[in-house]
């Protein structure tokens, strides 16, 4: 046979190994609003930048007639390409070939490209969009999980790997996403659970929707699963696109710097936002954006856990990661959840090079039984343990209040925080005004002629005593005490000062976080 | 965007903070002190079998009934001595996690 019909050859067993599960399965899954795994990886990467692997791949089992059964690349796509420019590795499950199904051959592509992107330190990113385990490769399947499992926890913390929900992704099967840095979703496309409708209905009798149990929302807004929501899967990629501008492709580099650009300072104004009555409200967002570069801030987990607001920005060009009470949810508090979405954000930042930029205003952790219930010592223990574990440059501005465990917990001087800078608005105490005043005069607000007015009195004499920065910067505990408008100059110089920070921690094997 | 949010009060430390509450906050149930003579469902599933009807006398530790979960057999026991007071749950009921089925006095 001559080269050129050989060619021709390759050409024809390419486009029958290309075409996925036939017309009419590409056809429902365009009736359900999906694009084919194909389309989203080229829709995901740069144009023709993608290179697949493992296109002839065939499946191997032997069982209940499958061994007659061709699917096409054994129903998933890998390969290599580039977003921005960076370089990523990638795989894709095809719905239209045996539902995505997962059986033995399917997995070893994916552990094979897994394993390309640990060696070449590049970042994973996985779209999922699959029924689950092939139940005809029966244990071969888990095996196929586990060594998914196993790579997903050694590549954790040394490249950034993402996990982006494109359909279903059920069973063991969403342990996969679990063990990643950031899930993608998009609305009424992903659905995420461990056991599904039919299951909960036979067992327990209750009816639910896939939606209502495990769709894009539910893992945005209540379960804390998921950290980026979109509504089509066009506005999904473009999130990637932007997280890929953040951060480092692996644990050795630093994330790209970019041009300096100054915040919009007409729209947001430091002086401004916050109110200066410190049981006032205000959008913490608005302080981040008058100090991010070009006012730009992207949001993580921007549903789940309000209360607590963290994401990236750019100061001076270049990436840091921001940690910020909201006290337009919940007056900023921590509890269970914000206490569990900052610490594992602060320990990716850590992982990957990102300075950490935490801004307080918080009274405190989150009264109640249900918190107690809930495990808020174990959950609330794992913020104190991420910043004290993160060698990152550290900086604090404390706004306003920092109360108690808050103040503490939000990255004090005391865990190691580089520079902590305090506006004039601050109040650093071991509790508010009003219950220290309670405490500590109880015996003559009890005794007095008129116990309210004297309460109001004492108070505002603990307000004036306290409730300020200058009673922590007298013990050194606040490093500088600057105004609002200033904020951003010393970020600058604290982030260029700290550019060659080196702190050693104890030899260990690693240790026992909260978790 | 935050002027025309409904704020409303959260008190911490003794002091009134306006702020919005998340609907994960709203929804949060209520405590409810358990009773020792409840015997309640550890686990969601279905009852198996009765071993005992409403005026029996009990012995602690007297096997009530069978609630089976997750394919096991549980055997649920009398919390105390004492009389069944209360029977709420029928064979074949499929019941919901802490669902009170026996009350023993």
């Amino acid at each position: 046979m001559s080269l050129r019909s050989k060619t021709n050859e390759l050409r024809k067993r390419m486009k029958s190994a290309a075409s996925g599960g036939g017309d009419k399965a590409i056809e429902k899954q365009t009736a359900m609003g999906k694009l084919t795994a194909r389309e989203r990886i080229v829709a995901l990467l740069d144009e023709d930048s993608f290179q697949e692997y493992d296109l002839f791949v065939e499946h191997a089992a032997k069982d209940f007639d499958m061994a007659n059964k061709y699917l096409a690349g054994d129903g998933v796509l890998t390969g290599t390409g580039t977003i921005n420019g960076y370089p990523v590795c990638i795989y894709a499950q095809d719905f239209t070939v045996a539902g995505g199904s997962l059986g033995y051959m399917h997995a070893r592509k994916i552990v094979k490209i897994m394993d390309h992107a640990l060696k070449l330190r590049v970042p994973l990113i996985g779209i999922n969009d699959s029924g689950g385990a092939r139940i005809q490769e029966g244990v071969n399947s888990l095996a196929g999980y586990g060594e998914i499992f196993y790579r997903n926890t050694l590549a954790s913390g040394v490249i950034p790997q993402i996990s982006v929900i494109l359909g279903p992704c059920a069973g063991g099967a969403v342990y996969s996403p679990a063990l990643t840095d950031f899930v993608f979703v998009v609305d009424k496309i992903s659905k995420m659970f461990i056991t599904g409708p039919e299951v909960i209905k036979s067992v327990l009798g209750e009816e639910i929707s896939m939606e209502d149990l495990g769709g894009a929302r539910v893992h945005a807004s209540l379960t804390g699963n998921a950290h980026f929501y979109a509504e089509s899967e066009k506005e999904c990629f473009d999130q990637i696109k932007t997280l890929f501008t953040y951060i480092p492709w692996n644990n050795g580099k630093k994330a790209e710097s970019f041009q300096p650009k100054q915040p919009k300072s007409r729209t947001f104004k430091l002086g401004s936002i916050i109110p200066s009555d410190s049981k006032e409200p205000y959008d913490v967002r608005d302080v981040i954006k008058a100090l991010a570069d070009e006012s730009d801030f992207f949001e993580i987990q921007a549903m789940w856990a309000q209360n607590i607001t963290i994401g990236f920005a750019r100061v001076n060009g270049e990436t840091v990661g921001i940690v910020a009470n909201q006290p337009m949810y919940l007056a900023g508090v921590l509890d269970v959840d914000s206490s569990d979405k900052a610490a594992r954000f602060i320990r990716y930042c850590d992982s990957f090079n990102i300075p950490l930029l935490t801004l307080v205003d918080l009274p405190g952790y989150l009264p109640g039984i249900d918190q107690e219930h809930a495990g808020v010592i174990r959950h609330g223990a794992k913020l104190l343990y991420a910043y004290s574990e993160a060698t990152v440059p550290k900086i604090t501005v404390i706004l306003r209040k920092a109360y108690g465990g808050g103040y503490i917990a939000m990255c004090s001087n005391h865990l190691r925080a580089d520079f902590v800078f305090a506006w004039p608005t601050a109040e650093i105490a071991v509790m508010g005004p009003e219950g220290a005043a309670n405490i500590i005069f109880r015996k003559e607000i009890k005794e007095a002629a008129d116990p309210e007015k004297m309460r109001l009195e004492k108070v505002e004499e603990y307000k004036q005593k306290f409730a300020n920065p200058y009673v922590a910067a007298a013990y050194g505990y606040i490093d500088a005490v600057i105004e609002p408008r200033e904020t951003r100059k010393f970020i600058v110089h604290s982030l260029a000062i700290s550019k060659n920070k080196e702190v050693r921690l104890p030899n260990k094997k690693h240790g026992i976080p909260p978790f | 965007m935050s002027e025309n949010q409904e704020y409303e009060i959260m008190v911490i430390g003794d002091a009134e903070y306006k702020t919005l509450l998340t609907d994960k906050y709203k929804h949060r149930s209520p405590y409810v002190r358990p009773k020792a003579s409840d015997v309640t469902a550890f686990i969601p599933g279905t009852i198996r079998e009765m071993f005992v009807k409403e005026g029996d006398k009990v012995e602690k530790g007297q096997i009530l009934l069978i609630l089976e979960a997750m394919k096991m057999n549980n055997r649920l026991e009398a919390p105390m001595t004492g009389v069944v007071k209360q029977m709420l749950v029928k064979t074949g009921d499929i019941v919901s996690k802490n669902q009170i089925l026996v009350v023993v006095k």
